[in-house]
């Protein structure tokens, strides 16, 4: 599978190991990513709060870039850029003269043509083709699956998954071995772009997603998002000081998960860069575990 | 040398926007001098041969109006009406007639405002495209 | 050779004011075909009206054509001078002059030229009118009435004491409906079942009442006063006249745990079952879904235990074929459940409830004999939340309407449950507070006041499950939009009163018109509200939108009242505007060439064909036939008709034509 690939800036900075354990599973399941040549920041909130044209002047240029080296669809790993550009899309589709404007902006013409998916997506597809044999150890632990609030919203514009209660990574995570807990906080905000400037709130609201992840008997949260990564990681320890209670919860990106499944080394996944040691407890018999409700959502449920 | 005064002629349906036009009324609002109702039951009574007679009597712009699909009184009528309409005005424009003489609207009862726009721009534009001498002057010449 | 007289009214200053009178009628009186031509004041008035009679006899006025305002204001009245006097009624036009001119346009020559134009236009019109007399259609006086819950009821039982013979068809084993399933009602906090069940009793002791349940409506032909309907009558498996209701069989059957469609879904049923004690008829159906027997042919439980020996597996479906003379339909509502509500669990969670499912809860015959509960461990629930506006009022929900009931049976399940469980907690969460019926204000007030309902007006944005809890996220914007989080035991959802299902293909069936929302449509929002535009077809009740049980009950006491309107004469006259197919003598008999692109076009399926044979049989011609009892006048056919053999009566090309050649 070829696809272009537009890292943003926290892949190349503050979220290497989502980077680095991407392009580490890659080879091992025939993914080739094409970086988008000369891409751009995708403007995240500090663009959309600012100015209009901007916001979308900036995602509409990558994307511009991505149509010219004739890439048809985009792996955009990060939440934030994600959003960014498949809004930018969605409201560029609708507007022709919004689309003229843009396209003067940034020197290009955007046309339109270059599908954005998000890597839930892309794994989605790739496992479709089955894993056989690639997986050489399962990652069997109990996991709490964390979408954020950008993977599955807006429902209108993103048509992906259930708003609510989504499934899509836990599926993923199911194909690699591992046992996703159902949990009341696969979509509950983290905090966000707070992380710096209010992080007592971050620390309130990250400290709830861990709780209820650590009551349910998860050993990790799988994210697929730097900032959640970085509110739940990076700031774990605050959260914690704000609880009173420790968590211990390491927190991996879904590459790192099927890196490990897939057999890589830790290093090679980056592991080693989070703040709190990824490491699991010692396979005992399930005693005094607080209710592990690990049932997985049942097929054939009602969808929105 | 007067302004044109476009004669235009409406075949309107009883229900919606013959009661749009009597809202109108009841409103006060003004609009142009320049239209004749027709009242019919249903826009689908409309003969389309009657817009094309309509014309060759001396009318300038001829504007049919009914219940917005899916209200029509008679539950389908106007539905026969649109479909007719599609299709003769294909086929006018096709035998080079001027279609921008003909207007096609849906009036509800409850727009009496909408009616004396409709009612107005038609005006307007026929008023800008003259009168429509070619069609009469061949349609007496052959009475004659 | 027309006499026509042209009658032009001032209204006063309203057409005087600015369309000069006198030259309409100078200009009038030039019309070739007018006789006599005046204006006058008032022509509405008594010497208005008088002045018409006078020209008529005078004059010998062959036509006459009031200019004056819109004849959807005043035709009847000058209709009816005309027909006093002896002229027929159809003979008298008006001109438009007023709402259509005099109204709309300034004082000015163009004015009273377009008010000229319109007279003349109409002159040429009455010229060509006919004398039109109206039709006579015979009447059946037995109603069909559609839903047995309680519009149901109360219509049937309205129109089986003005004397009139009913037939109330219903597809649930039972009659009663929703009414039913309720514990108490609003405003008082009377039983349901206490003041339903006298009536249901009633419907099924009376003898111009005919009950078919567990049937449905499988077709129906004709028109007003005449329609055939086709019932079908399900098979419950069980011969009626032999079973006594004992009830055995439903002891003795093996399969106990079917959720029971009654106690929705709160308690179970068994395969052959009763929906419950007071069902009226008292006997037996078998779900033949679940059963074992016709599943797989094993069993038959029920047929070795009943003492009556009244068990049929075999028993086929029968179709029942009738004449009725009106319709009524009354099928009611359904709740939306909670699997609508993806930030409520997508229905998951089993404390999560419907406030239909909280009546079946707090009703003494219910599962739970009346005790409130939760389903998920059966333990009595300290804090209740009840949500307001579930799925109502929110466009994101593509429901914008609001339920209408919501806020007062939200207001007495928490005065229930508090009467129930004195220390519980009950929270209610609001938009705004509907109470708008006679003592519901002073009862929303009796739960806050004395019963202690605490009302947090706020949406709740989220609620799932943690340690055997639910926690309610939502606000109280009261208090500037304060987050507030709520540990509750149990939580009802007022979710959306919706159409019943299959609506639209009975919608279809009985041709009536319904909204995006499968809500039947009334003839008029206003003025007709249990009228449809089929005539002949009524609607009570919920079917047409959401609406409490008063309400329903007067709707359907209207609808009866319009049935036995209906009834009250063995024919029936309708207007004369209808279609008419061009007959003459032979050999032609007809210009219509048997196209029946009219047939198709029809939307009330009024025509029909006719055979034209010899003496002795022999088919000479189809030609089309419009049946009189059912056209209404839309004159769709007549525009199709290729040999124009198809004419509309009080709208004939002919007239059309001149018309337009007045102009």
């Amino acid at each position: 599978m070829k696809l272009g690939y537009f890292p943003g800036c926290s892949l190349q900075g503050s979220a290497s190991e989502f980077d680095e354990s991407l392009q580490a599973i890659a080879p091992a399941l025939g993914l080739e990513l094409i970086e988008i040549p000369d891409w751009n920041c995708c403007g995240a909130s500090a663009a959309h709060n600012l100015n209009r044209l901007l916001a979308l002047a900036l995602p509409a240029r990558t994307l511009a870039l991505a149509e010219r080296t004739g890439l048809a669809e985009v792996l955009v790993p990060c939440s934030a850029c994600y959003s960014r550009l498949i809004l930018t899309r969605h409201e560029l589709d609708q507007d022709e003269g919004l689309r003229r404007q843009v396209s003067e902006i940034i020197g290009m013409e955007y046309q339109g043509t270059a599908r954005v998916l998000n890597i839930l997506e892309v794994m989605g597809q790739i496992f479709q083709d089955g894993l056989k044999g690639k997986i050489t150890k399962p990652f069997e632990h109990p996991v709490a699956c964390y979408y954020g609030c950008l993977l599955v919203r807006p429902p209108k514009v993103v048509q992906f998954d259930r708003p609510e209660d989504p499934r899509t990574m836990d599926e993923l995570m199911k194909k690699i071995g591992a046992k996703p807990i159902d949990w009341a906080f696969k979509v509950e905000c983290c905090g966000a772009g707070f992380s710096i400037s209010r992080t007592d709130l971050v620390a309130k609201l990250s400290s709830k997603i861990l709780a209820d992840a650590q009551r349910r008997g998860a050993e990790a949260i799988i994210v697929t998002c730097p900032m959640c990564h970085a509110n739940l990681d990076m700031r774990q320890e605050k959260a914690e000081k704000w609880a009173g209670r420790k968590y211990s919860m390491p927190v991996l990106y879904l590459t790192q998960a099927i890196g490990l499944a897939l057999g890589l080394p830790e290093k090679k996944l980056a592991l080693h860069q989070h703040l709190v040691p990824v490491s699991f407890p010692v396979k005992a018999k399930p005693a005094a575990k607080a209710k592990a409700e690990t049932a997985p959502p049942p097929a054939g449920q009602s969808e929105e | 040398m007067a302004e044109f005064e476009p004669k235009i002629v409406a075949f309107v349906c009883n229900w919606c926007t013959y009661a749009g036009a009597d809202l109108t009324g009841t409103s006060r609002i003004k609009y142009a001098h320049n239209v004749r109702m027709i009242r019919l039951p249903c826009t689908g009574r409309i003969d389309f041969m009657l817009l094309l007679k309509a014309f060759a009597r001396g009318a300038d712009g001829v504007i049919v109006s009914g219940c917005h699909p899916g209200d029509c009184h008679y539950t389908a009528g106007n539905y026969h009406a649109r479909r007719r309409w599609i299709l003769f005005r294909q086929l006018l424009d096709f035998l080079g007639f001027d279609i921008r003489r003909l207007h096609f609207a849906w009036v509800s009862a409850a727009e009496g405002a909408k009616w004396a726009e409709t009612v107005n721009s038609v005006v307007e534009e026929v008023r800008r495209l003259g009168p429509f001498q070619n069609y009469q002057q061949l349609a007496r010449a052959g009475i004659e | 050779m027309s006499r026509i007289g042209v009658f032009l009214c001032h209204c006063g200053e309203n057409i005087a004011g600015t369309v000069d009178p006198g030259k309409v009628v100078e200009a009038a009186n030039r019309i070739p075909g007018v006789v006599h031509s005046v204006d006058y004041k008032y022509m509405c008035s008594d010497p208005g009206q008088n002045l018409i009679r006078e020209a008529m006899r005078d004059k010998r006025l062959t036509g006459v054509v009031v200019a004056a305002c819109s004849p959807r204001m005043h035709e009847p009245t000058f209709r009816r001078v005309c027909a006093e006097s002896g002229l027929n009624p159809f003979l008298c036009e008006m001109a438009n002059v007023r709402e259509h001119c005099s109204w709309v346009h300034e004082k000015s020559e163009l004015t009273t030229a377009k008010a000229i134009d319109l007279v003349r236009i109409m002159v040429e019109k009455a010229k060509r009118n006919r004398p039109l007399f109206p039709i006579k259609v015979p009447v059946t006086k037995t109603a069909l009435v559609l839903g047995g819950g309680i519009a149901g009821i109360q219509a049937s039982l309205d129109i089986a004491n003005a004397g009139y013979k009913v037939l109330l068809v219903e597809r649930d084993p039972s009659i009663g409906g929703h009414m039913a399933q309720l514990s108490e009602t609003f405003p008082t906090l009377d039983c349901s079942q206490c003041i339903l069940t006298p009536r249901m009793v009633e419907v099924a002791q009376h003898p111009n009442i005919t009950l078919h349940t567990y049937s449905e409506l499988e077709s129906v032909d004709g028109f007003i006063g005449n329609f055939k309907v086709k019932i079908r009558k399900k098979a419950r498996g069980i011969d009626e006249k032999l079973c006594t209701g004992c009830g055995v069989c439903a002891q003795k059957c093996p399969l106990k745990k079917i959720p029971s469609e009654f106690n929705a879904a709160m308690g179970m049923r068994t395969a052959i079952y009763t929906p419950f004690p007071q069902a009226v008829p008292n006997k037996p159906v078998i779900d033949k879904k679940r059963c074992t027997y016709y599943l797989k042919g094993k069993c038959k439980a029920c047929e070795k235990a009943c003492p009556a020996e009244a068990i049929r597996f075999d028993q086929p479906d029968e179709i029942i074929e009738v004449e009725t003379g009106a319709i009524v339909c009354t099928t009611g509502f359904e709740v939306l459940s909670t699997e609508f509500f993806p930030e409520y669990g997508y229905g998951k969670p089993k404390d999560i409830i419907t406030g239909l499912q909280f009546e079946r809860l707090a009703s003494a015959s219910g599962p739970t004999l009346g005790a409130i509960r939760r389903p998920s461990d059966g333990k009595e629930p300290e804090t209740v939340v009840f949500i307001a506006c579930a799925g109502s009022r929110d466009p994101a929900k593509g429901i914008e309407y609001c339920s209408k009931i919501c806020c007062m049976y939200t207001a007495k399940h928490a005065m229930l449950y508090k009467h129930k469980v004195h220390q519980g907690n009950a929270y209610v969460f609001y938009m705004d507070i509907r109470a708008g019926g006679k003592m519901y204000e002073e009862f929303v007030r009796r739960a806050i006041e004395e019963d202690g309902v605490k009302y947090i007006r706020g949406r709740v944005s989220r609620v799932y499950e943690q340690d055997g809890k639910l926690i309610v996220k939502g606000a109280d914007t009261l208090l500037g939009a304060q987050p507030v989080e709520i540990e509750a035991d149990l939580v009802v959802l007022a979710t959306a009163m919706v159409a019943n299902s299959g609506a639209e293909e009975l919608a279809k069936k009985i041709h009536v018109s319904y909204d995006s929302y499968h809500f039947l449509a009334e003839a008029h929002p206003k003025l007709r509200p249990v009228e449809t535009n089929t005539a002949g077809i009524f609607l009570a009740g919920a079917c047409q939108a959401p609406r409490d049980i008063p309400e329903t009950v007067a709707q359907a006491s209207a609808a009866a009242s319009k049935v036995a309107a209906l009834f009250s004469a063995d024919e029936l006259s309708r207007e004369p505007v209808i279609a008419v197919v061009h007959r003459t003598a032979p050999p032609i008999f007809s210009i219509c060439e048997g196209c029946f692109m009219c047939e198709q076009a029809c939307p009330f399926q009024a025509i029909e064909r006719e055979e034209i044979k010899t003496r002795d049989g022999k088919l000479i011609k189809v030609v089309a036939k419009v049946n009189p009892g059912v056209c209404q006048g839309c004159g769709t056919c007549v525009a199709l008709c290729r040999a124009k053999a198809i004419d509309l009566q009080g709208f004939t090309n002919e007239q059309v034509y001149a018309e337009v050649m007045a102009v």
